[in-house]
């Protein structure tokens, strides 16, 4: 499972997605709207994706971690729209024989979506609204063999 | 030939529309649509920001040649999670 969408994320479907009776562990990864950012007061996240390729690239970020740790089952479902503090932006759930699998996979999922998926969170705080990322330029995703400019 | 352009987060802002069609003599390269792009967005260019490029939904280099009937989107930094 590997989507984005309009609607609020629930845990639950993610657990069940990843429920094998194969594993022994599952962990889960829930990213949430805080209510501060760099001292500015956050009043939601709204949130954009170039929907085809992100869902695309989850997919591949699936397979990497598949070849990287023994997991069984991955699920990685990204909320798109406005997000109001407390609620959840990204859930990640992971199946493994055994927790060491399950835990590296699903933090390398997380760290993997914020440096490679085209997803953007516009901030909107009090007195403003900022693209994130935009002054700090971008990492590369490094994975793709031709080298990405 | 006629390549689509998308525009996400703040560029899509900037540029004031989502899509754009342009007409591309062949062998253009990525690079080459970003500056024609440019002079037709004004307002598009970001002091500072590091694009990625994707064509047809997968990361490209800024030396990749397009073809007739392209999807391409500058991506700008992406901030997901």
């Amino acid at each position: 499972m590997f989507r984005v969408t309009d609607k609020p994320l629930v845990l639950q479907e993610l657990i069940e997605f990843v429920t094998d009776p194969e594993a022994g562990a599952i962990t889960t990864f829930i990213g949430t709207t805080r209510n501060n950012n760099d001292g500015r007061k956050v009043i939601a996240l709204d949130y954009e994706a170039y929907a085809e390729m992100a869902e695309k690239e989850l997919v591949r970020l699936g397979e990497e971690a598949k070849k990287k740790w023994p997991i069984c089952r991955m699920a990685i479902v990204h909320r798109l729209g406005p997000v109001q503090i407390t609620e959840p932006s990204v859930i990640i759930a992971v199946s493994a024989a055994h927790r060491e699998a399950a835990f590296a996979a699903c933090r390398f999922a997380i760290e993997e979506i914020k440096r490679t998926i085209p997803i953007w969170k516009k901030e909107v705080y009090e007195g403003g609204e900022i693209w994130i990322g935009t002054q700090t330029g971008q990492p590369l995703p490094g994975r793709d063999p031709r080298g990405v400019a | 030939m006629k390549v689509k352009v998308k525009f996400f987060a703040i560029l899509r802002e900037r540029a004031g529309v989502a899509e754009s069609t342009k007409d591309l003599r062949d062998g253009s390269t990525v690079a080459e649509l970003w500056g024609i792009i440019q002079r037709d967005f004004p307002k598009l260019a970001v002091p500072g920001i590091r694009l990625l490029y994707a064509v047809n939904q997968e990361y490209v280099t800024t030396d990749h040649v397009l073809k007739d009937s392209d999807e391409v989107v500058f991506i700008p930094p992406v901030s997901g999670g």
